[in-house]
């Protein structure tokens, strides 16, 4: 990872084989990098690699470190590249590579973070003094504005209620606390003011000028431009009627000013935009919480000068696949990797949402990123960098964060045009006002148009629906359930009927030994039978028989070597062991060998009924026992059905396996509907079949086998088991194999859906209604009038709320 | 309520003050195709390559290029402008981080011929990438 590249990249099509980081702007003479060199076994090479860097030209300092696996380099920018430096490596004959592009998702959050914060510190800094100045200058105004009312008749620039009656209360009691203020000369005053609203305008209000005239340049306008409008033509206005008040005193026309509202109208604005900082933040917090999951550095063994291993806390970048990597109690495992020696219990609540830790052993495969809890153990890296799990899974939560839902497209629509509308409705309202007005007509007008100006919000909308996808992706990343963007959710809001494959989805998708029912009359015990049957199955490699295997061996039955085994295809198998005569199979080999599984038929035919497959046992010629192997239900199937239900979903369950089979699996579990013995291809037909009835079709399956179908599907879900989860396939991931989060997602998506279709009900009504009220349509009727500042804090807050409703989908309870 | 030549006057300024806004929003600020910038090839990668500066907008708003091949776009922030501080691909699934003040790699590939528009983080900001056979 190099620490001198800042830039962010990422290859979004597969093929593409450009080099990862370009150079960050050359800000001094000398940048350093870190580059991971592969393929050195000895302190020769290392020096021969160092070597050649120092005679590269622009190198001022290079330094190779073996362990580490890494080459540190101060180098010119000017004169040599990153690149550059990588060939030098790559010539020595080893390998080297600049940090993958798709790796750069976690410093993005990190630069994303950083400018968030500086962000948030700046704003913040500028509203807590403009406000500051702006009570300043409300102060200031008030004897003013006593002696223009008394001067000419009642005032009229404050023309809401609420500013009217604050004003009409604070003046008695500014006048007897402070009487020298009344004393100071109206015209020493307005320059106060207009010095300082300058001075407020140039510095905390900045960059709603600038930003805005490099949109004017664009020919676009932003909410910068409907700030800079507005308080700009009420500052020139203001300093108009200070410099020049014979100007409208020859009019007719108080020589009202504004710069108390411009000052306060920055402040509230600004306040309103460091909350809606602080809340965007938040918005991220899951995917942040994903990002920092990733250990710097990995205790890895590797060879010493002497040829003796040692361990080395070495930097991430340079853990290569294949190497022993060693984590203690307590510690993240910092990549992926299958167990060498050890055991513990490894919490992977953090990506698969699963609250209990997880055993592993020896072959069991771990996920970088989960936390060690109990025991110290070795394992082998597999995936790593951009390929691991955590990465993959952050790579997906980032580009679901960049997906737009379809309900969006109007709020864009709307976004792309509002600005111009905008300041058209505001000069159609100072016409109006212009003309209509009885008294003082220039002066309510031009209120009237500023707060038009002010009040409007294109923000609100701009953030309604990806601020929600935001917040909705994080928090189903908590419960284990990836949603690959706002189109998916959008759609899983509308399932009607949900396909669940059975095998690996209802089922656990593994045969297992269910039953063991002794033959009446038998002199063997039931272990004794399954210690017998499961020796001889040893040899066998009929998936059934791996079944009643496992079984023996997780009871923890010792196991004999069978003196003689034969398979019989279609039928069992037979064989000798501890001298026993052993046939194990179907009634038809039973009759081979004249044994007669009358006494279990019916146990038999029950067993069947229930969805399980029967195999008899013989012991030297005499029916010994009836075992059943099936594929058991998770525990968590039937709950999830139960919820499916309760959501209103119609359940269906495909499955290639026969029809008795699945239809006892539904009959306990509660689905609705079961399409058996259907091949591959049969399952997008059964869909597709759905999808013609009109019906919005989610499709549950591994995501391997199931793979057409989930894409067919409105909603393709993975379903996941812990770490052989396929994060590629589908809409929506359910990271553990617990079909409940299935029932969960759509829970969220709906609970998502709501909260964006409030964001933009609020958004569009808050404008629909705001800005006709603040040009006055409701003055004839009510005389009400909206002060500008009563419009910037309108519309400060706006956006805030907005964020905020969708922050509280992280607070909601989704079962 | 009589209408009189200063009424007339500010009716008058005003419809023409309202004309121009939207000329100059609207009808204007269109980028005509034959302004856009055409990318040819960047020479060892055969990936297409244009810097777009940000600073309030996207210079050049329109950028021609050959369809099926990969595009490489380096967005250089010259401004700080919370509304530009993300740059949004929405046919490819794109949202990326621009820092201000960087440079940012978005690499894609137009699928097939058409135009492909990207906004900011808040779609008030555009532009084009029109990909052609």
């Amino acid at each position: 990872m190099s620490s001198s590249t800042s830039t962010t990249s990422s290859t979004v099509t597969p093929g593409m084989t450009s080099a990862g980081a370009a150079p960050a702007a050359a800000g001094g003479t000398h940048d350093a990098i870190r580059i991971p060199v592969t393929g050195m076994t000895c302190a020769a090479c290392s020096s021969r690699v160092q070597r050649a860097l120092q005679q590269q030209p622009g190198v001022t300092d290079a330094n190779v470190n073996l362990m580490m696996k890494t080459a540190t380099i101060r180098f010119d920018p000017g004169t040599v590249t990153p690149e550059r430096l990588v060939e030098t490596i790559r010539a020595t004959g080893y390998g080297a590579e600049l940090a993958s592009p798709d790796q750069s998702a976690f410093e993005e959050q990190v630069a994303r973070d950083r400018a968030g914060a500086a962000e948030f510190r700046e704003l913040r800094s500028k509203a807590i003094v403009s406000g500051v100045i702006g009570a300043l200058a409300m102060v200031l105004s008030m004897p003013l504005m006593r002696q223009m009312t008394g001067a000419a008749g009642p005032h009229t620039h404050i023309s809401d209620p609420f500013m009217r009656r604050a004003m009409a209360v604070l003046d008695p009691i500014l006048h007897a606390a402070l009487p020298w203020l009344y004393a100071i000369p109206p015209v020493l005053i307005l320059w106060l003011l207009l010095l300082g609203t300058l001075g407020v305008m140039a510095w905390a209000g900045r960059h709603f000028y600038t930003r805005a005239w490099a949109a004017f340049r664009h020919h676009s306008a932003d909410m910068n431009t409907l700030v800079a409008v507005g308080t700009g033509a009420a500052f020139l206005y203001s300093v108009v009627a200070t410099v020049a008040p014979s100007f409208f005193l020859r009019r007719g026309v108080q020589p009202d000013v504004y710069y108390e509202a411009v000052v306060i109208i920055i402040a509230l604005i600004l306040t309103g935009n460091a909350f809606e900082a602080r809340a965007k933040k938040r918005t991220a917090s899951a995917l942040r919480a994903l990002v920092q999951l990733q250990p710097k550095t990995a205790r890895v063994v590797r060879q010493g000068p002497d040829g003796a291993d040692i361990e080395v806390d070495a930097p991430i970048e340079t853990v290569e696949a294949g190497e022993r990597v060693l984590v203690r109690p307590g510690e993240r495992l910092p990549v992926d990797g299958e167990v060498l020696s050890g055991e513990s219990a490894v919490d992977e609540s953090m990506l698969t949402g699963e609250s209990l830790p997880v055993a592993k052993k020896p072959g069991d495969a771990v996920i970088g990123g989960t936390i060690n809890r109990t025991g110290a153990f070795r394992y082998r890296a597999t995936t790593l960098g951009s390929d691991s799990v955590l990465a993959r899974i952050v790579k997906l939560m980032r580009d679901a964060q960049g997906s737009r839902a379809p309900i969006q497209r109007l709020a864009d629509r709307i976004s792309g045009i509002f600005v111009p509308v905008v300041i058209s409705i505001a000069i159609a309202t100072f016409v109006v006002w212009f003309v209509a007005a009885d008294s003082a007509p220039a002066v309510r007008a031009f209120a009237a148009a500023v707060a038009v100006l002010i009040i409007a919000c294109p923000c609100a909308m701009g953030l309604a629906v990806p601020t929600a996808v935001m917040v909705a992706t994080g928090k189903g990343a908590e419960l284990g359930v990836l949603i690959k963007g706002g189109e998916a959710l959008q759609r899983a809001g509308d399932l009607r009927t949900i396909v669940l494959d059975k095998t690996g989805t209802v089922t656990e998708g593994r045969p297992t030994v269910t039953d063991l029912v002794v033959a009446p009359g038998s002199a063997r015990a039931a272990d004794d039978v399954l210690r017998l049957v499961a020796s001889l199955e040893r040899l066998s490699e009929h998936p059934l028989a791996d079944a009643i295997v496992r079984h023996a061996r997780d009871r923890g039955t010792p196991l004999a070597t069978p003196e003689a085994f034969e398979s019989v295809t279609g039928r069992g198998a037979v064989g000798v062991v501890e001298g026993a005569a052993v046939a194990v199979g179907n009634a038809a080999l039973m009759d081979d060998y004249a044994v007669d599984p009358a006494p279990l038929a019916g146990e038999a035919e029950r067993l069947a009924m229930d969805g399980k497959t029967p195999i008899y046992v013989a012991i030297n010629g005499a029916l010994a026992a009836v075992m059943a192997v099936a594929d058991p239900i998770k525990d968590t199937s039937r709950e999830a059905i139960r919820r499916f239900h309760a959501l209103g979903l119609e359940v269906v369950m495909l499955t290639g396996d026969h029809r008795r089979t699945a239809e006892a699996v539904a009959r306990q579990t509660g689905i609705d509907r079961v399409v058996a013995e259907v091949l591959p291809h049969g399952k997008l037909a059964e869909i597709e079949r759905l999808q013609a009835e009109g019906k919005v079709v989610a499709m549950v399956g591994d995501g391997i086998n199931d793979a057409p179908a989930l894409a067919k599907a409105d909603v393709g879900m993975a379903i996941g088991t812990g770490t052989g989860v396929a994060v590629e396939a589908g809409d929506i991931v359910l990271m553990r194999g617990d079909l409940r989060t299935a029932a969960q997602a759509v829970t969220l998506s709906r609970r998502t859906m709501r909260t964006m279709k409030q964001n933009l009900f609020w958004a569009f009504i808050y404008n629909v209604i705001g800005i006709p009220v603040a040009a006055g349509v409701l003055y004839p009727a009510f005389g009400v009038l909206l002060s500008p500042i009563l419009a910037s804090a309108a519309m400060a807050f706006s956006s805030v709320s907005v964020v905020t409703n969708s922050l509280r989908l992280r607070g909601a309870r989704i079962s | 309520m009589t209408i009189d030549g200063t009424d007339w006057l500010v009716i008058l300024t005003g419809l023409a003050a309202i004309a121009w806004v939207n000329w100059y929003f609207f009808v204007a600020g269109r980028v005509p195709a034959a302004a856009a910038v055409s990318v040819g090839g960047r020479p060892g990668t055969g990936a297409q390559e244009q810097t777009i500066t940000v600073d309030g907008g996207y210079s050049p708003a329109v950028v021609r290029v050959k369809a099926g091949r990969p595009v490489r776009l380096v967005f250089d922030r010259k401004d700080t402008g919370s509304c530009s501080e993300e740059v949004v691909f929405p046919d490819f699934g794109i949202r990326r981080f621009l820092p201000a003040g960087e440079r940012t790699i978005v690499e894609l590939t137009p699928p097939a011929a058409g135009r492909y528009d990207f906004t900011c983080g808040m779609s008030m900001l555009s532009g084009a990438l029109v990909a052609e056979d």
